[in-house]
């Protein structure tokens, strides 16, 4: 595979505030490539360092083979789709999209041509004299995805294109960003805050956070084996345990030694273990590896979350039989549902479901203008009908 | 934007108007204070800002002369009437302003315009009509007479002015308190009476410290123009020096450009520490409320 | 409306609008007098006509408010779009004070502080008198700027950041960028400031009145010196010609607020279906 954007020692800082440190990265040709990190991690700042909108303080980005460091936005043959769309409102859907053919004094018919062209990919064919202001968000989208197309470009950058679109139409639009991709052939470098967004959307998934990369690879290599606690914490849900290596394929933790998959380690090195809550099988409490008292149980339709306290560590654990509150379970886990991690620094920090607060933070990342917005939208159609 | 672009954006834009607010607004502020501690051959002195502080006259009321400081005199004076004129302002300004914001919004509108026309004649023209009407042989007096009421005199005299001034800077005093009034939660005010607040009370404390900030401003664009202004006492007033402003024009006509400028400093001053403790105050009304 | 609040406000506007009244109808006064109304003729509109001094006046307010309003528009606009991209809270809140001083300030230490500079300048390279219409202009540019960067720059932060960085994105090198995506979003803002700059250049009489050359005489100050004199009610024909000029301005101005006001919601219901 060839090799389109190398990040090369990418360092870069606010106001003395490190927010990209030494990043490295290769971006290959036709890929879907994901950017995921909570608010704060950096993501959006690389991509707009690619974009050209900044500068780093240190390091590189080639583009095919070429420093394009010094290079401004309107000279790289690279796309951007905003995250609220930045479309002129001040022309209609077919201006927007023909914008960077006119600035590049392509032949009218030629225009004509390839706008047409463009909408139809997006499905937006007849949409052609409507005004920007009067779409939909996911209409919005569409267009800002076909005005950044019709250049042809060889990447395209998209920075949370969806986080302003509700959840069902979201879905609609992950499957289409995707057939767009394969049909165009297009490398799409994509930002995201949504692990799920990125795990059903990607050829590869880059987890940051605080400036560093934490993990590269496919979506499943990221869900299956987390390098470290901050990964498995932030793609799904784990439960995270303080263990020791034993010797090879052998993991002490919960106060039970299992057998593991997982080898190379030191001997008796302290190392974390994650345990996914839809590995564990419940059994009677005799049979169990660990032995638990259930906390607390919601039920979420296809299956029950239940909380199981273990020796004062709460797992979270994901059955379709229901166990009421109070009962005494066993828990039993398979050497393959066990995955041994180094210690980093995140460890200890995540993993353990005494308080849901992990999951509040996460609610509470909801863009404070995007529901301000909500609520202006709201109250405008209020006083027009 | 990329650094390299964003501050070669920046010099384009910012140096032009940096410069020019270098040259045209600080540097004549320097003049201001260069000339008022310098004498007529630039050699620096206290003499201009001491003369504003010590000077005297007479005053002969026919009866008794008396010696007083003139520029101090006239300096209060000034004070006196620019506050005067902008509590009547304030007072007039302010149910209507409230009457304003609470109508629909085409009657908001067209009050609105009405009250901005005035503002935009000239205010030369609209001290002048206020002479002929104020004059001894004027239309108030015509009208006084022909309904047997006698006659007042009233040109020349402070009240004249203060009417001027009213007159005149009005408009200043209602829009700024008008926008902030426009823009307060109708449910503000039902949360208010729900909580039972009676009519009154949801003036006091929930309408009037909210329109606190307009108020402030509006204060300040009557109470600056009026206690500065020179025509206004010319033609409605009498004497030559009789607020500050003319004492200004006065020295500049008579080209003592070095008590112009003295003056001039010293006004600034006074209104730069006013404008600063009305700031301080309101704030702090403000958290109070 | 209620009872009283409609008294009250006719009450207001007869204080604001009888002065104005008077004025109009002793504009057609045969007689000279300004108490005593004997009769309708147009005498003094002709009289009006015939002062060549007036008209002259008229033409120079209009050459001054005009250059004075493009000039302060340009500037102002340019220096809003950097301000807006400046990141030093330091430079910003120094960038603001200054800008601040010419609203705050009274206008008669405006154009103290200028003509006082002019004159200083002017002795340095031997001019008798340096004040003129240059001298008039700067002024007024000085006066009009901060009134443009105040209307331009709360546009500027309404805008969608992203627009001007879309525009480039998509080939436009920075200034072309500012012209197509950034300029149409703030050009209300635009629009207003130099609206704004050419009325108060316009009426402007106090500041021109320092900083004005002999031979360079505006409408005000021609008022200003036909009302030292004692005053023909030629001056109250010119007061009732302004008054309907500004009287069509704003009626104008209003019925095009109303129709964009219209087709925005329009556009909006429009939306809804």
């Amino acid at each position: 595979m060839k090799k389109i954007v190398e990040i090369k020692n990418i360092t870069k800082s606010f106001d003395g505030e490190v927010v990209l440190d030494n990043i490295n990265l290769d971006i290959y040709d036709n890929e879907f490539i994901t950017l995921l990190g909570p608010s704060g991690c950096g993501k959006t700042t690389l991509l707009r360092i690619i974009g050209g909108f900044e500068t780093p303080d240190k390091g590189d980005v080639i583009f095919m083979g070429e420093n394009i460091n010094g290079l401004p936005p309107h000279k790289r043959n690279v796309n951007t789709v905003f995250q609220r769309y930045a479309l002129f409102p001040h022309l209609n859907v077919f201006e927007n999209v023909a914008f960077s053919l006119r600035e590049k004094k392509v032949p009218k018919a030629e225009i004509q041509r390839a706008v047409t062209e463009m909408l139809s990919l997006v499905a937006l064919k007849g949409f052609e004299k409507r005004a920007v202001t009067s779409l939909s968000g996911g209409q919005q989208q569409r267009v800002a995805i076909a005005r950044a197309l019709v250049n042809q470009p060889k990447v395209l950058l998209l920075d949370e294109p969806l986080s302003a679109l509700d959840l069902k139409l979201r879905k609609d639009m992950q499957v289409e960003l995707k057939n767009i991709q394969k049909a165009t052939g297009i490398t799409f470098i994509f930002v995201t805050h949504d692990q799920e967004e990125a795990l059903s959307m990607s050829d590869t998934v880059v987890v940051m956070t605080e400036g560093h990369i934490q993990q590269i690879g496919t979506p499943v290599d990221i869900y299956n084996e987390p390098q470290n606690a901050f990964v498995a914490d932030f793609i799904g849900e784990s439960n995270i345990l303080d263990g020791v290596m034993l010797e090879d394929y052998k993991v002490r933790f919960s106060g039970h030694t299992f057998q593991c998959l997982d080898k190379d380690f030191d001997v008796r090195e302290a190392v974390d273990v994650v345990v996914r809550p839809e590995d564990v099988d419940i059994v009677p409490e005799e049979k169990g590896h660990l032995r638990g008292v259930v906390t607390s149980v919601t039920f979420l339709g296809v299956h029950y979350e239940i909380i199981v306290d273990i020796g004062g560590f709460k797992w979270m654990i994901q059955t379709t039989d229901f166990h009421d509150v109070d009962e005494h379970i066993g828990l039993f886990i398979e050497p393959d549902a066990i995955h041994v991690m180094k210690k980093s620094k995140f460890s200890g920090m995540y993993g353990d479901y005494s308080s849901f607060s992990d999951e509040m933070d996460e609610i509470g990342e909801v863009d404070l203008e995007e529901l301000e917005e909500l609520e202006e939208l709201d109250t405008e159609s209020g006083s027009a009908t | 934007m990329n650094n390299k672009t964003r501050s070669l954006v920046q010099r384009m834009t910012l140096t032009p108007y940096s410069i020019w607010a270098a040259l045209f607004i600080v540097v004549p502020l320097i003049f201001v204070a260069y000339y008022a501690f310098t004498d007529s051959a630039f050699r620096f002195t206290f003499e201009n800002v001491s003369r504003f502080f010590t000077a005297t006259s007479q005053i002969d009321d026919g009866e008794t002369v008396r010696e007083v400081h003139t520029y101090l005199v006239i300096f209060w004076r000034s004070l006196k009437l620019a506050v005067i004129s902008t509590f009547i302002c304030l007072v007039m300004g302010y149910p209507l302003a409230y009457i304003m914001a609470r109508a629909k919004s085409r009657t908001q509108n067209i009050l609105l315009t009405l009250i901005m026309i005035p503002m935009w004649m000239n205010f030369l023209i609209r001290t002048y009509a206020w002479m002929t009407i104020l004059q001894d042989t004027g239309i108030l007096n015509g009208f006084l007479s022909a309904l047997h009421l006698g006659r007042i005199h009233i040109i020349g005299t402070e009240s004249a002015v203060v009417i001027g001034m009213v007159y005149d800077y009005f408009p200043y005093m209602v829009l700024p308190i008008y926008s902030v009034m426009a823009k307060l939660d109708v449910k503000l005010l039902e949360a208010a009476s729900d909580l039972g607040c009676p009519g009154i009370s949801v003036l006091r404390r929930v309408i009037w410290p909210l329109s606190l900030p307009g108020v402030l401003s509006g204060v300040t664009m009557v109470l600056i123009p009026s206690i500065s202004t020179f025509y206004i006492s010319q033609k409605l007033g009498n004497g030559k020096f009789f607020l500050i402003g003319d004492a200004i024009e006065g020295q500049y006509v008579a080209n003592n450009l070095h008590f112009a400028a003295a003056i001039a400093f010293i006004l600034m001053v006074i209104l730069l520490v006013c404008m600063g403790l009305m700031q301080k105050l309101t704030n702090r009304r403000i958290i109070v409320a | 409306m209620k009872r009283a609040s409609k008294i009250y406000t006719a009450l207001i506007m007869i204080f604001l609008f009888a002065p104005i009244a008077i004025l109009l109808v002793f504009s057609f006064n045969r007689a000279k007098s300004l108490s005593v109304f004997s009769g309708f003729s147009l005498y003094w509109y002709r009289e009006l006509f015939r002062d060549s001094e007036t008209l002259r006046a008229v033409r120079n307010t209009l050459i001054l408010a005009v250059s004075a309003a493009l000039i302060s528009t340009v500037m102002g606009t340019a220096a809003a779009v950097g301000i807006n991209k400046l990141r030093s809270k330091v430079l910003r809140t120094a960038m603001d004070s200054v800008t601040n001083i010419p609203m705050i300030n009274p206008d008669i230490i405006t154009g103290i502080s200028l003509m006082l500079m002019f004159v200083f300048v002017g002795r340095i390279f031997g001019a008798a008198t340096s004040l003129s219409f240059w001298t008039m202009l700067i002024a007024h540019i000085t006066f009009c700027l901060p009134y443009v960067i105040l209307q331009v720059l709360p546009k500027l932060q309404q805008m969608d950041k992203a627009l001007p960085e879309a525009a480039m994105d998509l080939g436009c090198t920075p200034f072309r960028a500012f012209l197509k995506a950034e300029l149409p979003e703030i050009m209300p803002g635009v629009v207003t400031g130099m609206i704004m700059a050419f009325t108060l250049s316009l009426d402007d009489f106090v500041i021109s009145y320092f900083t004005s050359g002999n031979g360079f005489q505006t409408l005000p100050i021609r008022i200003y010196n036909m009302t030292k004199k004692t005053v023909t009610p030629k001056m109250y024909a010119l007061a009732t010609i302004i008054f309907f000029v500004i009287l069509t301005l704003l009626l104008i101005s209003n019925l095009y607020d109303e129709e964009t006001i219209q087709k925005r919601r329009e556009a909006k219901a429009r939306k809804q279906k």
